[in-house]
Protein backbone atom coordinates (compact mmCIF):
# COMPACT_ATOMS: atom_id res chain seq x y z
CA UNK A 1 0.00 0.00 0.00
CA UNK A 2 2.61 2.50 1.35
CA UNK A 3 4.66 1.44 -2.09
CA UNK A 4 1.51 2.32 -4.63
CA UNK A 5 0.90 5.37 -2.25
CA UNK A 6 4.48 6.60 -3.05
CA UNK A 7 4.54 5.72 -6.57
CA UNK A 8 1.18 7.39 -7.11
CA UNK A 9 2.80 10.44 -5.33
CA UNK A 10 6.23 10.48 -6.67
CA UNK A 11 4.18 10.94 -10.38
CA UNK A 12 2.38 13.60 -9.73
CA UNK A 13 5.33 15.37 -8.02
CA UNK A 14 7.17 14.31 -11.73
CA UNK A 15 4.39 15.42 -14.00
CA UNK A 16 4.40 19.06 -11.95
CA UNK A 17 7.58 19.27 -12.48
CA UNK A 18 7.52 18.74 -16.01
CA UNK A 19 4.93 21.18 -15.81
CA UNK A 20 7.26 24.21 -15.38
CA UNK A 21 5.47 24.30 -12.04
CA UNK A 22 8.91 25.65 -10.49
CA UNK A 23 9.46 28.42 -13.10
CA UNK A 24 7.61 30.44 -10.43
CA UNK A 25 11.27 30.50 -8.53
CA UNK A 26 12.29 32.56 -11.24
CA UNK A 27 9.77 35.22 -10.47
CA UNK A 28 10.36 34.87 -6.77
CA UNK A 29 14.01 35.86 -6.87
CA UNK A 30 12.95 38.79 -9.32
CA UNK A 31 10.54 39.97 -7.00
CA UNK A 32 12.83 39.11 -3.50
CA UNK A 33 15.63 40.89 -5.22
CA UNK A 34 13.74 43.79 -7.04
CA UNK A 35 11.98 44.64 -3.56
CA UNK A 36 15.08 44.51 -1.20
CA UNK A 37 16.44 47.01 -3.88
CA UNK A 38 13.46 49.38 -4.75
CA UNK A 39 11.75 49.58 -1.60
CA UNK A 40 15.18 50.94 0.12
CA UNK A 41 15.01 53.64 -2.01
CA UNK A 42 11.44 54.62 -2.09
CA UNK A 43 10.24 53.65 1.29
CA UNK A 44 11.55 54.93 4.96
CA UNK A 45 12.58 52.31 7.90
CA UNK A 46 10.83 49.69 6.52
CA UNK A 47 13.56 47.78 4.67
CA UNK A 48 13.69 44.17 7.31
CA UNK A 49 9.98 44.65 7.60
CA UNK A 50 8.93 44.78 3.62
CA UNK A 51 11.51 41.97 2.62
CA UNK A 52 9.78 39.87 4.96
CA UNK A 53 5.81 40.80 4.37
CA UNK A 54 6.64 40.61 0.70
CA UNK A 55 8.97 37.48 0.91
CA UNK A 56 6.56 35.37 2.96
CA UNK A 57 3.38 36.31 1.32
CA UNK A 58 4.79 35.87 -2.10
CA UNK A 59 5.71 32.23 -0.90
CA UNK A 60 2.05 31.70 0.19
CA UNK A 61 0.18 33.20 -2.63
CA UNK A 62 2.56 31.32 -5.15
CA UNK A 63 1.74 27.93 -3.37
CA UNK A 64 -1.77 28.73 -3.19
CA UNK A 65 -2.11 29.36 -6.72
CA UNK A 66 -0.30 26.20 -7.36
CA UNK A 67 -2.21 24.06 -5.07
CA UNK A 68 -5.28 25.13 -6.80
CA UNK A 69 -4.39 25.03 -10.77
CA UNK A 70 -3.05 21.64 -10.01
CA UNK A 71 -5.30 20.03 -7.67
CA UNK A 72 -8.37 21.27 -9.76
CA UNK A 73 -6.99 19.11 -12.54
CA UNK A 74 -5.53 16.07 -10.29
CA UNK A 75 -8.83 14.04 -11.12
CA UNK A 76 -10.36 15.52 -13.95
CA UNK A 77 -7.39 15.63 -16.11
CA UNK A 78 -6.76 11.68 -15.51
CA UNK A 79 -10.40 11.43 -16.35
CA UNK A 80 -10.13 13.53 -19.61
CA UNK A 81 -7.12 11.73 -21.05
CA UNK A 82 -8.62 8.33 -19.97
CA UNK A 83 -5.53 7.60 -17.90
CA UNK A 84 -7.61 6.95 -15.07
CA UNK A 85 -8.74 3.99 -16.14
CA UNK A 86 -6.02 2.37 -16.94
CA UNK A 87 -4.47 2.91 -13.38
CA UNK A 88 -7.76 2.00 -11.53
CA UNK A 89 -8.42 -1.13 -13.85
CA UNK A 90 -5.21 -2.43 -15.06
CA UNK A 91 -3.50 -2.16 -11.88
CA UNK A 92 -4.01 -2.93 -8.58
CA UNK A 93 -4.33 0.79 -6.88
CA UNK A 94 -7.96 1.57 -4.49
CA UNK A 95 -9.68 4.54 -5.64
CA UNK A 96 -8.37 5.84 -1.87
CA UNK A 97 -5.37 5.74 -2.58
CA UNK A 98 -5.36 7.15 -6.11
CA UNK A 99 -6.69 10.05 -3.65
CA UNK A 100 -4.63 10.51 -0.93
CA UNK A 101 -1.57 9.76 -3.36
CA UNK A 102 -2.40 12.24 -5.53
CA UNK A 103 -2.92 14.92 -2.71
CA UNK A 104 0.29 13.86 -1.08
CA UNK A 105 2.21 14.28 -4.34
CA UNK A 106 1.01 17.50 -4.59
CA UNK A 107 2.01 18.50 -1.27
CA UNK A 108 5.41 17.45 -1.76
CA UNK A 109 5.31 19.39 -4.93
CA UNK A 110 4.15 22.57 -3.25
CA UNK A 111 6.83 21.90 -0.17
CA UNK A 112 9.91 21.37 -2.50
CA UNK A 113 8.76 25.06 -4.03
CA UNK A 114 8.42 26.37 -0.81
CA UNK A 115 11.54 25.04 0.44
CA UNK A 116 13.62 26.29 -2.71
CA UNK A 117 11.84 29.70 -1.64
CA UNK A 118 12.34 29.94 1.33
CA UNK A 119 16.07 29.10 1.14
CA UNK A 120 16.17 32.64 -1.23
CA UNK A 121 14.02 34.28 1.29
CA UNK A 122 16.51 33.80 4.09
CA UNK A 123 19.91 34.52 2.02
CA UNK A 124 17.56 38.31 1.12
CA UNK A 125 17.19 38.44 4.96
CA UNK A 126 20.36 37.71 5.82
CA UNK A 127 21.90 40.13 3.38
CA UNK A 128 19.20 42.74 4.91
CA UNK A 129 19.98 42.26 8.45
CA UNK A 130 23.46 41.25 7.82
CA UNK A 131 23.24 38.37 10.36
CA UNK A 132 20.44 36.19 11.31
CA UNK A 133 19.96 35.30 14.84
CA UNK A 134 17.21 33.41 17.55
CA UNK A 135 14.43 35.96 16.34
CA UNK A 136 14.20 34.93 12.93
CA UNK A 137 13.03 31.77 13.81
CA UNK A 138 9.99 32.81 14.09
CA UNK A 139 9.77 33.46 10.81
CA UNK A 140 10.26 29.33 10.10
CA UNK A 141 7.50 29.03 12.14
CA UNK A 142 5.42 31.46 9.48
CA UNK A 143 7.26 29.47 6.52
CA UNK A 144 5.41 25.61 8.35
CA UNK A 145 1.92 27.70 8.87
CA UNK A 146 2.55 28.52 4.88
CA UNK A 147 2.67 24.93 4.34
CA UNK A 148 0.11 24.04 6.60
CA UNK A 149 -2.33 26.61 4.16
CA UNK A 150 -0.88 24.31 1.49
CA UNK A 151 -1.99 21.22 3.16
CA UNK A 152 -5.70 22.57 3.54
CA UNK A 153 -6.07 24.10 0.33
CA UNK A 154 -4.91 21.20 -1.72
CA UNK A 155 -7.34 18.54 -0.18
CA UNK A 156 -9.95 21.63 -0.59
CA UNK A 157 -9.15 21.33 -4.49
CA UNK A 158 -9.13 17.63 -4.56
CA UNK A 159 -12.48 17.77 -3.14
CA UNK A 160 -13.78 19.87 -5.72
CA UNK A 161 -11.84 18.37 -8.52
CA UNK A 162 -13.33 15.10 -7.43
CA UNK A 163 -16.95 16.25 -8.31
CA UNK A 164 -16.80 19.04 -10.44
CA UNK A 165 -15.17 21.04 -13.69
CA UNK A 166 -12.03 22.72 -13.09
CA UNK A 167 -13.51 26.63 -13.96
CA UNK A 168 -15.92 25.70 -11.28
CA UNK A 169 -13.91 23.67 -8.76
CA UNK A 170 -10.87 26.70 -9.43
CA UNK A 171 -13.58 29.18 -8.25
CA UNK A 172 -15.07 27.20 -5.30
CA UNK A 173 -11.23 27.03 -3.98
CA UNK A 174 -10.71 30.48 -4.35
CA UNK A 175 -14.18 31.35 -2.83
CA UNK A 176 -13.79 29.07 0.22
CA UNK A 177 -9.77 30.29 1.12
CA UNK A 178 -11.27 33.60 0.87
CA UNK A 179 -13.98 32.56 3.25
CA UNK A 180 -11.31 30.98 5.31
CA UNK A 181 -9.31 33.99 5.76
CA UNK A 182 -12.03 35.68 7.42
CA UNK A 183 -13.03 32.34 9.52
CA UNK A 184 -12.56 34.43 12.92
CA UNK A 185 -14.48 37.37 11.60
CA UNK A 186 -17.62 34.87 11.02
CA UNK A 187 -17.50 33.35 14.24
CA UNK A 188 -17.86 37.25 15.47
CA UNK A 189 -20.67 38.06 13.28
CA UNK A 190 -22.50 34.58 14.48
CA UNK A 191 -22.23 35.40 18.31
CA UNK A 192 -23.94 38.56 17.38
CA UNK A 193 -27.06 36.57 15.95
CA UNK A 194 -30.61 35.26 17.97
CA UNK A 195 -31.95 31.69 18.07
CA UNK A 196 -31.30 29.56 15.36
CA UNK A 197 -29.89 31.86 12.96
CA UNK A 198 -27.14 31.69 15.76
CA UNK A 199 -26.79 27.95 15.74
CA UNK A 200 -26.80 28.29 11.63
CA UNK A 201 -24.20 31.10 11.54
CA UNK A 202 -21.92 29.17 14.17
CA UNK A 203 -22.29 25.58 12.44
CA UNK A 204 -21.31 27.72 9.28
CA UNK A 205 -18.82 29.34 10.41
CA UNK A 206 -16.57 26.07 11.92
CA UNK A 207 -17.22 24.39 8.96
CA UNK A 208 -15.25 26.80 6.75
CA UNK A 209 -11.27 26.36 7.18
CA UNK A 210 -9.35 28.35 9.45
CA UNK A 211 -6.84 30.37 7.27
CA UNK A 212 -6.96 33.42 9.39
CA UNK A 213 -4.81 31.67 12.33
CA UNK A 214 -2.26 30.20 9.64
CA UNK A 215 -1.64 33.78 8.60
CA UNK A 216 1.43 35.18 10.73
CA UNK A 217 3.45 36.76 8.63
CA UNK A 218 2.41 40.48 9.68
CA UNK A 219 3.05 39.34 13.45
CA UNK A 220 6.69 38.00 12.69
CA UNK A 221 7.64 40.81 10.24
CA UNK A 222 7.76 42.22 13.92
CA UNK A 223 10.12 40.13 15.44
CA UNK A 224 6.98 38.64 17.59
CA UNK A 225 7.13 35.24 18.58
CA UNK A 226 4.54 32.84 17.90
CA UNK A 227 3.55 30.94 21.13
CA UNK A 228 4.39 27.04 20.46
CA UNK A 229 0.94 25.86 21.88
CA UNK A 230 -0.42 27.78 18.87
CA UNK A 231 1.62 26.05 16.57
CA UNK A 232 0.83 22.41 18.05
CA UNK A 233 -2.80 23.88 17.64
CA UNK A 234 -2.49 24.85 14.40
CA UNK A 235 -0.90 21.49 13.15
CA UNK A 236 -3.70 18.93 14.73
CA UNK A 237 -6.42 21.39 13.23
CA UNK A 238 -4.90 20.87 9.74
CA UNK A 239 -4.25 17.49 10.11
CA UNK A 240 -7.64 17.18 11.02
CA UNK A 241 -9.79 19.32 8.82
CA UNK A 242 -7.88 18.43 5.82
CA UNK A 243 -7.99 13.98 6.85
CA UNK A 244 -12.15 15.06 7.14
CA UNK A 245 -11.75 16.80 3.60
CA UNK A 246 -9.71 14.11 2.10
CA UNK A 247 -12.22 11.56 3.69
CA UNK A 248 -14.88 13.42 1.74
CA UNK A 249 -13.08 13.46 -1.46
CA UNK A 250 -12.44 10.01 -1.20
CA UNK A 251 -16.20 8.86 -0.38
CA UNK A 252 -17.32 11.09 -3.50
CA UNK A 253 -15.09 9.31 -5.33
CA UNK A 254 -15.63 5.76 -4.61
CA UNK A 255 -19.78 6.79 -5.26
CA UNK A 256 -18.53 8.35 -9.00
CA UNK A 257 -19.18 6.60 -11.88
CA UNK A 258 -16.00 6.75 -14.37
CA UNK A 259 -17.21 3.86 -16.95
CA UNK B 1 19.44 32.62 -44.05
CA UNK B 2 17.29 30.40 -44.15
CA UNK B 3 13.54 30.75 -44.49
CA UNK B 4 12.80 29.97 -41.31
CA UNK B 5 15.27 32.21 -39.92
CA UNK B 6 14.47 35.04 -41.66
CA UNK B 7 10.44 34.85 -40.60
CA UNK B 8 11.87 34.23 -37.08
CA UNK B 9 14.12 37.80 -37.30
CA UNK B 10 11.02 39.68 -38.52
CA UNK B 11 8.72 38.07 -35.86
CA UNK B 12 11.87 39.60 -33.24
CA UNK B 13 12.34 42.47 -34.93
CA UNK B 14 8.36 43.55 -35.69
CA UNK B 15 7.53 42.62 -31.40
CA UNK B 16 10.45 44.87 -30.89
CA UNK B 17 9.30 47.83 -33.00
CA UNK B 18 5.87 47.44 -31.61
CA UNK B 19 6.84 47.20 -27.85
CA UNK B 20 9.14 50.42 -28.66
CA UNK B 21 6.39 52.52 -29.51
CA UNK B 22 3.88 51.48 -26.84
CA UNK B 23 6.69 52.78 -24.84
CA UNK B 24 6.58 56.07 -26.82
CA UNK B 25 3.38 56.25 -26.84
CA UNK B 26 2.51 55.45 -23.01
CA UNK B 27 5.14 58.67 -22.37
CA UNK B 28 3.15 60.80 -24.59
CA UNK B 29 -0.17 59.76 -22.67
CA UNK B 30 1.73 60.67 -19.19
CA UNK B 31 2.78 64.15 -20.62
CA UNK B 32 -0.94 65.07 -21.55
CA UNK B 33 -2.67 63.74 -18.41
CA UNK B 34 -1.88 65.68 -15.44
CA UNK B 35 -0.64 63.28 -12.53
CA UNK B 36 -2.20 65.51 -9.71
CA UNK B 37 -6.02 64.20 -9.86
CA UNK B 38 -4.29 60.71 -8.87
CA UNK B 39 -2.20 61.68 -6.24
CA UNK B 40 -4.89 62.68 -4.38
CA UNK B 41 -6.89 60.18 -5.08
CA UNK B 42 -7.68 57.31 -2.62
CA UNK B 43 -9.23 54.27 -4.30
CA UNK B 44 -11.22 52.59 -0.89
CA UNK B 45 -11.44 55.40 1.69
CA UNK B 46 -12.44 52.72 4.52
CA UNK B 47 -9.66 51.32 6.20
CA UNK B 48 -11.42 48.34 7.00
CA UNK B 49 -12.56 47.77 3.73
CA UNK B 50 -8.67 47.21 2.74
CA UNK B 51 -7.81 45.05 5.70
CA UNK B 52 -10.86 42.63 4.95
CA UNK B 53 -9.85 42.64 1.13
CA UNK B 54 -5.93 42.15 1.72
CA UNK B 55 -7.40 37.84 2.94
CA UNK B 56 -4.55 38.34 5.66
CA UNK B 57 -1.94 39.87 4.19
CA UNK B 58 -2.59 43.10 5.51
CA UNK B 59 1.48 43.34 6.73
CA UNK B 60 2.62 43.69 2.94
CA UNK B 61 -0.25 46.26 1.84
CA UNK B 62 0.61 48.25 4.87
CA UNK B 63 4.10 48.55 3.44
CA UNK B 64 3.00 49.59 0.00
CA UNK B 65 0.38 52.24 2.06
CA UNK B 66 3.78 53.51 3.96
CA UNK B 67 5.59 53.65 0.71
CA UNK B 68 2.75 55.19 -1.08
CA UNK B 69 2.37 57.73 1.97
CA UNK B 70 6.37 58.78 1.69
CA UNK B 71 6.04 59.11 -1.94
CA UNK B 72 2.81 61.06 -1.90
CA UNK B 73 4.59 63.21 1.14
CA UNK B 74 7.61 64.03 -0.92
CA UNK B 75 6.03 64.64 -4.01
CA UNK B 76 4.11 67.57 -2.51
CA UNK B 77 6.68 68.89 -0.34
CA UNK B 78 9.19 68.89 -3.10
CA UNK B 79 6.34 71.16 -4.80
CA UNK B 80 6.10 73.08 -2.14
CA UNK B 81 2.11 72.39 -1.59
CA UNK B 82 0.08 73.99 0.79
CA UNK B 83 -2.20 71.37 0.99
CA UNK B 84 -1.61 67.61 2.10
CA UNK B 85 -5.54 66.45 1.40
CA UNK B 86 -4.62 62.56 2.25
CA UNK B 87 -1.70 62.42 4.21
CA UNK B 88 -4.23 61.62 7.18
CA UNK B 89 -6.37 59.29 5.39
CA UNK B 90 -3.33 57.36 4.28
CA UNK B 91 -1.97 57.13 7.27
CA UNK B 92 -4.92 56.05 8.94
CA UNK B 93 -4.88 53.23 6.31
CA UNK B 94 -1.59 52.56 6.58
CA UNK B 95 -1.69 51.55 10.89
CA UNK B 96 -4.71 49.82 10.67
CA UNK B 97 -3.43 47.45 8.02
CA UNK B 98 -0.39 46.97 10.37
CA UNK B 99 -1.01 48.60 13.87
CA UNK B 100 2.60 47.72 15.40
CA UNK B 101 4.49 48.93 11.77
CA UNK B 102 6.18 52.34 13.73
CA UNK B 103 7.48 54.48 11.37
CA UNK B 104 4.12 55.49 10.14
CA UNK B 105 3.62 56.78 13.44
CA UNK B 106 7.14 57.95 14.22
CA UNK B 107 7.64 59.96 10.52
CA UNK B 108 4.33 59.97 9.45
CA UNK B 109 3.45 62.60 12.65
CA UNK B 110 6.04 64.71 12.14
CA UNK B 111 4.92 65.02 8.52
CA UNK B 112 1.38 65.72 9.97
CA UNK B 113 2.80 68.77 12.46
CA UNK B 114 4.79 70.64 10.71
CA UNK B 115 4.01 73.94 9.18
CA UNK B 116 3.59 74.42 5.20
CA UNK B 117 5.19 73.67 3.26
CA UNK B 118 6.96 71.65 5.50
CA UNK B 119 3.77 69.19 6.25
CA UNK B 120 0.03 69.05 6.47
CA UNK B 121 -0.07 72.21 9.41
CA UNK B 122 -2.25 69.89 11.25
CA UNK B 123 -0.07 68.86 15.14
CA UNK B 124 -3.58 68.42 16.68
CA UNK B 125 -4.23 65.46 13.93
CA UNK B 126 -0.33 64.08 14.68
CA UNK B 127 -1.02 63.87 18.13
CA UNK B 128 -4.03 61.98 17.77
CA UNK B 129 -2.14 59.72 15.45
CA UNK B 130 0.44 59.09 17.71
CA UNK B 131 -2.04 58.73 20.92
CA UNK B 132 -3.55 55.66 18.81
CA UNK B 133 -0.03 54.30 18.00
CA UNK B 134 0.33 54.24 21.93
CA UNK B 135 -3.12 52.67 22.03
CA UNK B 136 -1.27 50.07 19.79
CA UNK B 137 2.00 50.31 20.94
CA UNK B 138 2.47 50.79 24.68
CA UNK B 139 5.80 49.47 24.92
CA UNK B 140 7.35 51.82 22.28
CA UNK B 141 8.82 54.33 24.63
CA UNK B 142 9.70 56.58 21.69
CA UNK B 143 5.83 56.78 20.47
CA UNK B 144 5.74 59.44 23.57
CA UNK B 145 8.84 61.07 22.99
CA UNK B 146 6.95 61.78 19.66
CA UNK B 147 3.91 62.93 21.27
CA UNK B 148 6.02 64.81 24.11
CA UNK B 149 7.42 67.02 21.22
CA UNK B 150 4.66 67.55 19.49
CA UNK B 151 2.59 68.96 22.31
CA UNK B 152 5.73 71.24 23.14
CA UNK B 153 6.86 72.21 19.97
CA UNK B 154 3.49 72.55 17.72
CA UNK B 155 1.47 72.85 20.30
CA UNK B 156 3.39 74.84 22.98
CA UNK B 157 1.64 72.86 25.56
CA UNK B 158 4.21 71.82 27.80
CA UNK B 159 1.91 70.08 30.24
CA UNK B 160 0.35 67.61 27.80
CA UNK B 161 4.14 67.20 26.70
CA UNK B 162 5.79 67.02 30.10
CA UNK B 163 2.96 64.37 31.04
CA UNK B 164 3.70 62.17 27.76
CA UNK B 165 6.99 62.26 28.55
CA UNK B 166 6.51 61.18 31.88
CA UNK B 167 4.44 58.59 31.16
CA UNK B 168 6.85 57.49 28.47
CA UNK B 169 9.53 57.51 31.28
CA UNK B 170 7.65 54.61 32.96
CA UNK B 171 8.15 51.85 29.85
CA UNK B 172 10.36 49.69 30.16
CA UNK B 173 13.97 50.22 28.63
CA UNK B 174 12.98 53.93 27.64
CA UNK B 175 16.07 56.44 27.47
CA UNK B 176 16.14 57.88 31.22
CA UNK B 177 16.16 61.51 29.58
CA UNK B 178 12.64 60.99 29.15
CA UNK B 179 12.20 61.80 32.58
CA UNK B 180 14.67 64.54 32.49
CA UNK B 181 12.12 65.70 29.15
CA UNK B 182 9.02 65.41 32.07
CA UNK B 183 10.75 67.21 34.50
CA UNK B 184 12.04 69.76 32.53
CA UNK B 185 8.51 70.88 30.64
CA UNK B 186 6.71 70.59 34.25
CA UNK B 187 8.81 73.46 35.35
CA UNK B 188 8.14 75.50 32.25
CA UNK B 189 4.82 75.35 32.48
CA UNK B 190 4.57 76.77 35.90
CA UNK B 191 4.05 73.59 37.91
CA UNK B 192 6.75 74.36 40.29
CA UNK B 193 5.68 71.44 42.63
CA UNK B 194 5.76 68.54 39.89
CA UNK B 195 9.01 69.99 38.88
CA UNK B 196 10.36 69.49 42.27
CA UNK B 197 8.62 66.31 42.76
CA UNK B 198 10.00 64.63 39.36
CA UNK B 199 13.68 66.32 39.78
CA UNK B 200 14.02 64.57 43.33
CA UNK B 201 12.78 61.86 41.96
CA UNK B 202 15.71 61.61 39.48
CA UNK B 203 18.10 62.42 41.97
CA UNK B 204 17.50 59.78 44.21
CA UNK B 205 16.93 57.12 41.32
CA UNK B 206 20.06 57.61 39.66
CA UNK B 207 23.37 57.07 39.81
CA UNK B 208 25.05 58.79 36.67
CA UNK B 209 26.63 61.33 38.01
CA UNK B 210 25.70 63.78 35.12
CA UNK B 211 22.16 63.25 35.19
CA UNK B 212 22.45 63.84 38.97
CA UNK B 213 24.35 67.09 38.71
CA UNK B 214 21.79 68.12 36.11
CA UNK B 215 18.92 67.31 38.50
CA UNK B 216 20.26 69.45 41.26
CA UNK B 217 21.12 72.35 39.81
CA UNK B 218 17.41 72.16 38.15
CA UNK B 219 16.14 71.29 42.04
CA UNK B 220 18.43 75.23 43.00
CA UNK B 221 17.06 77.06 39.98
CA UNK B 222 13.25 75.77 40.76
CA UNK B 223 13.86 76.82 44.47
CA UNK B 224 14.99 80.27 43.24
CA UNK B 225 12.26 80.42 41.06
CA UNK B 226 9.64 79.91 43.88
CA UNK B 227 11.31 82.26 46.29
CA UNK B 228 11.14 84.78 44.17
CA UNK B 229 8.04 84.66 43.81
CA UNK B 230 7.31 84.54 47.14
CA UNK B 231 9.44 87.46 48.37
CA UNK B 232 7.75 89.44 45.23
CA UNK B 233 4.23 88.83 46.76
CA UNK B 234 5.65 90.61 49.63
CA UNK B 235 7.31 93.30 48.01
CA UNK B 236 3.74 93.97 46.05
CA UNK B 237 2.40 93.26 50.05
CA UNK B 238 4.42 96.21 50.85
CA UNK B 239 4.10 98.89 48.21
CA UNK B 240 -0.39 98.38 48.87
CA UNK B 241 0.18 98.65 52.61
CA UNK B 242 2.77 101.88 52.16
CA UNK B 243 1.93 103.35 48.70
CA UNK B 244 5.65 102.80 47.19
CA UNK B 245 7.92 100.28 46.55
CA UNK B 246 10.40 99.45 49.56
CA UNK B 247 13.82 100.92 48.98
CA UNK B 248 15.97 97.61 50.44
CA UNK B 249 14.79 94.49 52.39
CA UNK B 250 15.05 96.33 55.57
CA UNK B 251 11.85 98.11 55.16
CA UNK B 252 10.06 94.61 54.51
CA UNK B 253 11.86 93.40 57.77
CA UNK B 254 10.78 96.58 59.67
CA UNK B 255 7.88 96.15 58.32
CA UNK B 256 7.34 92.47 60.13
CA UNK B 257 7.06 91.11 56.55
CA UNK B 258 10.49 89.28 57.20
CA UNK B 259 13.02 88.04 59.41
CA UNK B 260 16.03 89.02 57.59
CA UNK B 261 17.63 89.61 54.54
CA UNK B 262 17.02 86.86 52.12
CA UNK B 263 19.68 84.62 50.35
CA UNK B 264 19.58 82.64 47.07
CA UNK B 265 20.58 78.62 46.93
CA UNK B 266 24.10 80.06 46.29
CA UNK B 267 24.29 81.85 49.44
CA UNK B 268 23.87 85.74 47.40
CA UNK B 269 21.55 88.27 48.23
CA UNK B 270 18.51 89.03 46.12
CA UNK B 271 18.50 92.09 44.93
CA UNK B 272 15.56 94.63 45.46
CA UNK B 273 15.68 96.82 42.22
CA UNK B 274 12.26 99.30 41.40
CA UNK B 275 10.20 96.78 43.38
CA UNK B 276 11.23 93.87 41.88
CA UNK B 277 13.13 90.82 43.17
CA UNK B 278 15.79 89.80 40.98
CA UNK B 279 19.21 87.35 41.72
CA UNK B 280 22.33 88.76 42.12
CA UNK B 281 23.85 86.32 40.06
CA UNK B 282 21.62 84.80 36.67
CA UNK B 283 24.46 82.95 35.25
CA UNK B 284 24.54 80.54 38.43
CA UNK B 285 20.80 79.52 37.69
CA UNK B 286 20.78 79.03 34.38
CA UNK B 287 17.09 77.30 34.35
CA UNK B 288 15.18 79.63 36.31
CA UNK B 289 12.13 81.63 34.74
CA UNK B 290 11.75 84.44 37.63
CA UNK B 291 13.82 86.71 39.11
CA UNK B 292 15.98 87.70 36.07
CA UNK B 293 17.52 91.44 35.49
CA UNK B 294 16.22 92.86 32.79
CA UNK B 295 18.03 92.06 29.48
CA UNK B 296 18.96 88.83 30.57
CA UNK B 297 17.26 85.84 28.60
CA UNK B 298 15.53 82.86 29.93
CA UNK B 299 18.11 79.97 29.98
CA UNK B 300 15.32 77.28 30.58
CA UNK B 301 15.55 75.64 27.59
CA UNK B 302 14.41 72.08 27.98
CA UNK B 303 15.21 71.07 24.44
CA UNK B 304 18.78 71.50 25.52
CA UNK B 305 18.07 69.03 28.54
CA UNK B 306 20.82 66.41 27.44
CA UNK B 307 23.41 69.26 26.39
CA UNK B 308 23.42 70.22 29.77
CA UNK B 309 23.61 66.73 31.20
CA UNK B 310 26.67 66.17 28.93
CA UNK B 311 28.40 69.97 28.81
CA UNK B 312 27.39 70.86 32.51
CA UNK B 313 28.33 68.39 34.84
CA UNK B 314 29.12 71.31 37.38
Amino acid sequence: MIGRLWAIAYNTFREAVRDRVLYNLILFALLIVGASVLFGQISLDINRIVLINLGLTAISLFGIVIAIFIGIGLVSKEIEKKTLYTVLAARPVRRWEFITGKFLGLVMTLTVNALLMSVGFFAAVLYVSHGLGRVDLSLVTAIYFILLEFVLITALALLFSTFSTPIFSSIFAFAIFAIGTFAEDLRGFAQMAHGFTRWLMTGAAYLVPNFASLNVIAQVAHNATVEPKLILLNTLYVAVYAGAVLTASVWIFERRNLK
Amino acid sequence: MTRDLRIQTSYALLLGALLTASVFLVRQVDKVRSDEPLQEVLYIPSPKVVKRLSLGYSGLLADIYWTRVVQYFGTKHKAKARQYLILEPLLEMTSTLDPQLLPPYEVGSIFLAQKPPEGAGDPAAAARFVEKGIRENPQAWRLYYDLGYIYWLELKDPAKASDAFERGSKVAGAHPWMRVMAAALAGHAGETETAIYMWTNILNNTEDQDLRSNALNRLRCLRVDSEVELLQKRVDLFAQRTGHPPSSWQDLVADGLLRGVPVDPKNSRYRLADGRVQVEHPELFPFITRGLPPGAELGDLPGEVGFTVTKNPS
